[in-house]
């Protein structure tokens, strides 16, 4: 039983290890936590204290850095960002799906980043800019704010059905970050860029289940970031 | 197997400091960046306020009044004429971040928008001054991002989640490569080159309460001190002010930047009472010991150790607008509404003043007449430049990753293209691989996980913002008995696959070579300056102490404390009020 103050919580975790064995398998660790420590608190005394051997990625542990995007009870969030208190008594943590697994909650996140960068995600201007900040109004900053904030987590892409099933499919956050640039007053690439993602692996693969907006961890309207990127292409502007 | 590759230069780290060296030489010669992580997962992006430059966008500004803040805030221990450089450098590094697509916040005339931050001041400390340059309250995410995004551009070679535990020296004491541990697979690399930068962060996890990752042990730092380079300074740790009661997450500075103001628990702006001209927006080490001092007077809330940022009187689209993500910590980690009410804050180990020595060039230099070491470099926080004395000011240290990454980049590919690669020692991984077999084949009575808490708890206790010649002396006998523990670990997992269990064992080694230093140099420095203050010696000592400590590794392990000259300039030191 839990001492004062505090919570018992069984993670119910999926492990994979290739030194060990060919096919994933089910482990079960009882833990004690505080309410409100965060589930990569709990995963880390799982780790730390009975199971050295489970892995994961993280670095941060607030939110911001990105490396600790699990399946949690079913949906993708980070484990820094989910608290004990709403999860207990019992909770499954799985790897998020789409991409390879490569040792428990670690998957290869290298398909991942391809579809990132080919959406040529980098501002192209190529008007001399002088010794001075190029100028852009509050309103023009304003148009792209929502998309700055991607931390490349995976969280959206990895929610998203049609990633799932189609490992062409550049993903949501590629959208999102090529949002940021189509959207941006300075940016001259939109054509380029609207062009790859118009090809059958870009943005019409989207069929709008908004898992990706739900399960980003910035708060990115990431489904209506898509819609306007469509509408980009549809309409051949920025 | 160990695989073996060769590069001009390699940088090691993929933070602001590392990406910004990466894009300077891989400009001119084969580059290649090892990191233990993959790049967007470095610290940097956990920077929140702002970079300061004197762009004079919004009111009257010029780099030589940032130098002097500089100087100031860092109580006299800063290199002036390095300062001076970062400051001059500080606005063209600003304007290219912005070429680069840096999404910064803007005035309504289109300009890149400043705002007011901790120990900025107009006219050598009149008041407060807008100085820093900023993305909402995620600059660091989007300095991260954006150098990130130009090293795509410019198709940087990547060695991501290979973690580098060695470096090379030649026997004439030149560098001459890495040693690297690949996670995904567990095979050793060696990686030749004719120059090697490191940017490898700080070591916030040291201590029990920290803004750091878990992934700051120190590494860098750690394995250089190992060959024998001495580090600088690193009596001078910075705790921030705000961490979110309990976890340590920072809160910016830019909170404050905005208009929020610190309280204790009978209600009252105590910030006005210790620095009466710029109050809450005094230098981050003041702060910290005022919250200190409250508490340890009984004004704590409650009578805990925690002390109350108020932001809620700036209204909710200020909140949503410039400090939306540090406003989203309180609410998801606290369960607190910085609209209606205050969030309960406490110091937090946040960033380390010292590190490996450097000119201004990131050329890493050793002793007290700063002989350079021929191919090495270091920048940022891993960095001891010195730019940041005693204390360093908010924001100073996304301007310093930039300026200085710069510069060490540059410099270091100019070096490779005149250098011969040079030769590699016989079985270079070798101590390497005998410290994993070490590592995986003991099986004692220890674990990781019970050494690293007791030296965190030590550490903060001891050598934290407050310190006491006592304490650091019982600090001094502790770390060994730490060390001896460390050498009975076990580690559980023997596999080859993504072992981060070892990782963790590796990461404890530096924490506790680090430890020693910091322990060593806070004992040995008997005065108070900048973020190292002891109660037994509270007053600056400037005939004894206007110098850097340099912290050598013995062969026996203890520390040899050497020392070297401030490189002075235009600042006299004077009393440090605000």
């Amino acid at each position: 039983m839990a001492g004062p103050g505090m919570v018992d919580l069984t993670l119910r975790i999926r492990r994979f290890n290739p030194d060990v064995r060919p096919d994933p398998w089910w482990e079960e660790h009882t833990i004690e936590a505080e309410p409100n420590d965060r589930l990569l608190d709990a995963l880390h005394r799982v780790k730390w204290y009975q199971d050295g051997t489970l892995s994961l990625r993280r670095s941060c542990a607030h939110g911001i850095c990105g490396s600790d995007a699990m399946l949690i009870n079913g949906r993708n969030a980070l484990a820094c960002k989910v608290l004990v208190k709403d999860v207990a008594p019992r909770v499954t943590v799985e790897p998020i799906r789409g991409l390879p697994v490569l040792k428990d909650l670690i998957v290869d996140m290298e398909p991942f980043f391809a579809g990132y960068r080919s959406i040529l995600p980098f501002l192209v201007n190529e008007s001399d800019p002088g010794d001075r900040e190029r100028r852009q109004s509050p309103e023009e900053r304003a148009r792209f704010d929502d998309t700055t904030k991607c931390i490349l987590c995976a969280a959206c892409t990895t929610s998203c059905p049609i990633f799932w099933g189609d490992g062409e499919y550049v993903g949501p956050a590629a959208i999102v970050n090529a949002h940021r640039f189509v959207f941006d007053s300075r940016d001259q690439a939109g054509k380029e860029r609207l062009a790859i993602l118009a090809e059958k692996s870009g943005v019409f693969r989207c069929r709008t289940t908004f898992n990706c907006t739900e399960a980003c961890p910035r708060g990115i309207k990431v489904t209506q970031a898509i819609q306007e990127v469509k509408r980009a292409v549809l309409f051949n502007r920025a | 197997m160990t695989t073996v590759h060769t590069y001009d230069a390699v940088v090691v780290g993929a933070g602001g400091a590392g990406l910004r060296a990466a894009l300077e030489a891989s400009k001119s010669v084969r580059t290649a960046v090892i990191s233990k992580l993959y790049p967007t997962r470095s610290h940097t992006g956990a920077a929140q306020g702002g970079m300061c430059a004197a762009l004079g966008n919004v009111e009257e500004d010029y780099p030589e009044w940032h130098a002097f803040d500089t100087v100031k805030g860092g109580d006299y221990l800063v290199d002036q004429p390095a300062a001076q450089l970062m400051a001059r450098e500080a606005v063209d590094a600003v304007i290219e971040l912005e070429h680069w697509g840096f999404p910064f916040n803007r005035t309504p005339d289109g300009k890149i928008d400043q705002r007011r931050f901790g120990g900025h001041t107009r006219n050598h400390g009149e008041a407060p001054v807008r100085r820093a340059c900023y993305a909402a309250d995620r600059t660091g995410h989007m300095i991260l991002q954006t150098l990130y995004q130009q090293a795509i551009r410019n198709d940087v070679r990547f060695f991501n989640e290979f973690y580098v535990l060695d470096l090379l020296l030649t026997p004439d004491g030149r560098a001459a490569g890495v040693v690297a541990y690949e996670l995904a697979s567990g095979e050793l690399h060696v990686f030749r080159a004719k120059s090697i930068l490191f940017a490898t962060g700080g070591y916030g996890r040291i201590f029990r309460v920290t803004s750091n990752a878990h992934t700051l042990t120190g590494d860098g730092p750690g394995l250089v001190y190992r060959r024998g380079i001495p580090l600088e300074d690193m009596e001078m740790y910075q705790f921030h002010p705000t961490g979110l009661y309990k976890l340590g997450i920072l809160v910016s500075e830019a909170a404050r930047g905005e208009g929020g103001i610190l309280l204790n628990g009978q209600g009252e702006r105590f910030m006005e009472r210790y620095a009466p001209t710029i109050k809450d927006l005094a230098p981050r080490d003041m702060v910290s010991r005022a919250i200190y001092q409250e508490i340890k007077e009984g004004r704590g809330v409650d009578g805990k150790d925690y002390v109350l940022l108020d932001v809620s009187h700036l209204g909710a689209e200020v909140i949503d607008e410039k400090l939306p993500d540090v406003t989203d910590f309180a609410r998801v980690y606290l369960g607190v509404e910085p609209k209606r009410e205050p969030i309960p804050i406490q110091p937090t180990a946040h960033y380390a003043m010292g590190g490996i020595p450097t000119d201004i060039d990131g050329r890493v230099v050793s002793g007290p007449e700063e002989t350079p070491v021929p191919g090495l470099y270091a920048a940022g926080e891993s960095a001891c430049v010195s730019v940041h004395g005693g204390n360093r000011l908010g924001t100073n240290s996304l301007l310093d990753i930039v300026v200085f990454g710069r510069r060490g980049g540059a410099h270091m590919a100019e070096y490779a293209r005149s250098a011969a690669l040079p030769a590699l020692p016989d079985e270079p991984e070798r101590p390497i691989a005998q410290l994993l077999e070490h590592l995986l084949g003991e099986s004692g009575d220890q674990r990781v996980a019970d050494i690293r808490s007791e030296l965190q708890e030590q550490m903060f206790d001891l050598a934290g913002v407050v310190r006491r010649e006592d304490g650091l002396r019982k600090l001094l006998d502790i770390l060994p008995g730490l060390r001896e523990r460390y050498e009975r670990i076990t580690v559980q997992d023997k596999g080859r696959t993504y072992n981060t269990e070892l990782m963790e064992a590796l990461e404890l080694g530096f924490m506790l070579d680090v430890s020693d230093t910091v322990a060593t140099g806070a004992l040995a420095r008997d005065e108070s300056r900048g973020a190292h203050y002891r109660e037994d010696h509270p007053l600056r000592d400037d005939v004894h102490w206007l110098k850097h400590s340099l912290a050598y590794r013995q062969d026996d392990g203890s520390v040899r404390l050497e020392f070297k000259d401030v490189k002075m300039g235009p600042y006299v030191p004077m009393e440090r009020k605000y």
